[in-house]
């Protein structure tokens, strides 16, 4: 086992354990629930992150047409999606329980939903054409404007619109994260947590591609 | 520097010329409009300021989506193959761009005329409605004639063009109803230079992202 995925399951661990058992601030109504900030907001830093590698392999693709990166970017935007979903219903039940409904028209959330569809459309687009390396240069085109697109709206929505969100509107900085909202001992659990989340990501990632890249190897023998 | 500028002009020329001549197209997306308003005022009647406002916008996006598919699908890949050998990949995305801008502000201001007159004149600032009008119905245009360009590499369904573009085209719809809103009372509507900006801003976003990302796709 390499190095990393070690360390992907011992920071795993050492979040569920200590998540769970440091002594968190008691904020407004959120009494324990403060504790899903070690569970939803890593889904979120690793969806970013998941994404943003497809970007780079799809832009990769662009400028040298090898299919290794086309599939590369497809794997890691199905995990980005993946977190994406599971960063949505995280937030979802965390909202019953704190802001009295699952949705709350918060641009964050509203951000989530958009990054979803965006990437629905991407397997979408995907899915329409049958000759692969048109495919794979459509899509990364896409790909590619779709994230810049997307990236500054995501900073810009919040800062229009009211957020339930800590740091939202009239607030400078950026409204992701909140300085005063992490104290020092949750940090301490926070910043492992998002590590080890997106490692897993990274981990999932790579398990599918060796997958997709043997089957690849296994279909273009028959033709050569 | 100056033959690029020939290119996009004779291009242009060329759409136009097809419009004039051809005016399936035009007159099309002109019915388009007029039947969807008309069908739109016999639903809600004269709906106040922010219903009107919201349905303007949702109607510009429809009218946005068919009108820049027709100009897109018409083109049939012989003919692609004749543009490729005499323009560049640049120029076409360009003179695209323009044609459909235009051909967006057009039916925008068609729009807000049969809105007007179908549903009620709740402006009270109508000048600074109509500018508005015409930098969304630009804004708008950009960003589905370069998802057109994509969507017409992968087989042409129109479908495609609406799934693709529609979450890209939130934060314009939400700046866009924000500045209109400005339009409608005296409200005072704190950054209102500041979104206008922040929309221009995008459109110059979507515009290098279209230019740089074309060839890419023309190529085949």
């Amino acid at each position: 086992m390499r190095w990393w995925k070690i360390l992907c399951v011992a920071l795993l661990l050492y979040t569920f354990t200590a998540g769970f058992l440091i002594k968190v601030p008691d904020i407004g109504n959120l009494h324990e629930t403060i504790r899903n900030l070690f569970f939803h907001v890593p889904m979120w830093f690793g969806q970013l992150t998941l994404i943003s590698v497809s970007l780079v392999y799809s832009v990769l693709y662009l400028r040298k047409p090898d299919t290794k990166y086309d599939i590369y970017a497809n794997e890691f935007a199905k995990t980005g999606i993946v977190f994406g979903l599971l960063g949505l219903s995280t937030g979802m039940i965390w909202a019953n329980y704190t802001w009295g409904a699952p949705w709350n028209n918060d641009p964050k959330q509203l951000g989530a939903s958009i990054a979803l569809l965006i990437y629905l459309a991407y397997f979408v687009l995907r899915n329409s054409m049958t000759d692969i390396d048109k495919k794979a240069r459509v899509s990364a085109v896409y790909n590619i404007f779709a994230y810049f697109i997307y990236v500054p709206m995501i900073m810009v929505l919040p800062r229009l619109v009211e957020s339930l969100h800590p740091g939202g509107k009239g607030v400078e900085g950026n409204p992701g994260l909140s300085g005063q909202d992490l104290d020092p001992v949750m940090r301490m659990v926070f910043w492992p947590a998002v590590f080890g989340w997106t490692l897993l990501g990274v981990w999932i990632t790579t398990l599918r591609l060796r997958l997709q890249l043997m089957a690849e190897k296994k279909y273009s023998s028959f033709a050569s | 520097m100056t033959s690029g500028i020939l290119h996009i002009a004779a291009l242009l020329k060329k759409d136009i010329l097809l419009e004039i001549r051809q005016q399936y197209t035009f007159y099309g997306i002109l019915l388009y409009v007029a039947s969807t308003i008309f069908v739109l005022y016999l639903a809600m009647g004269e709906p106040e300021a922010i219903v009107w406002n919201g349905l303007f916008w949702m109607i510009q996006l429809f009218i946005c989506v068919n009108a820049v598919a027709k100009s897109f699908l018409q083109e049939n890949s012989g003919r692609m193959l004749y543009y490729y050998s005499i323009a560049g990949a640049r120029q076409f995305i360009i003179s695209k761009l323009i044609f459909n801008a235009v051909l967006m502000i057009i039916m925008s201001i068609t729009s807000l005329l049969l809105f007007r007159l179908l549903m009620g004149d709740p402006l009270t600032h109508p000048w600074k409605f109509l500018m508005t009008v015409c930098l969304g119905g630009t804004s708008l245009s950009l960003v589905f004639t370069f998802l057109a360009a994509i969507a017409a590499r992968a087989r042409q369904n129109a479908a495609l063009i609406a799934i693709m573009g529609f979450p890209l085209i939130i934060p314009q719809i939400l700046l866009l109803m924000r500045v209109s809103n400005t339009a409608f009372a005296d409200v005072l509507q704190g950054g209102y230079g500041q979104m206008s900006l922040l929309l221009a801003g995008l459109d110059v976003l979507v515009i290098s992202l279209a230019l740089i990302l074309f060839p890419f796709l023309w190529k085949d």
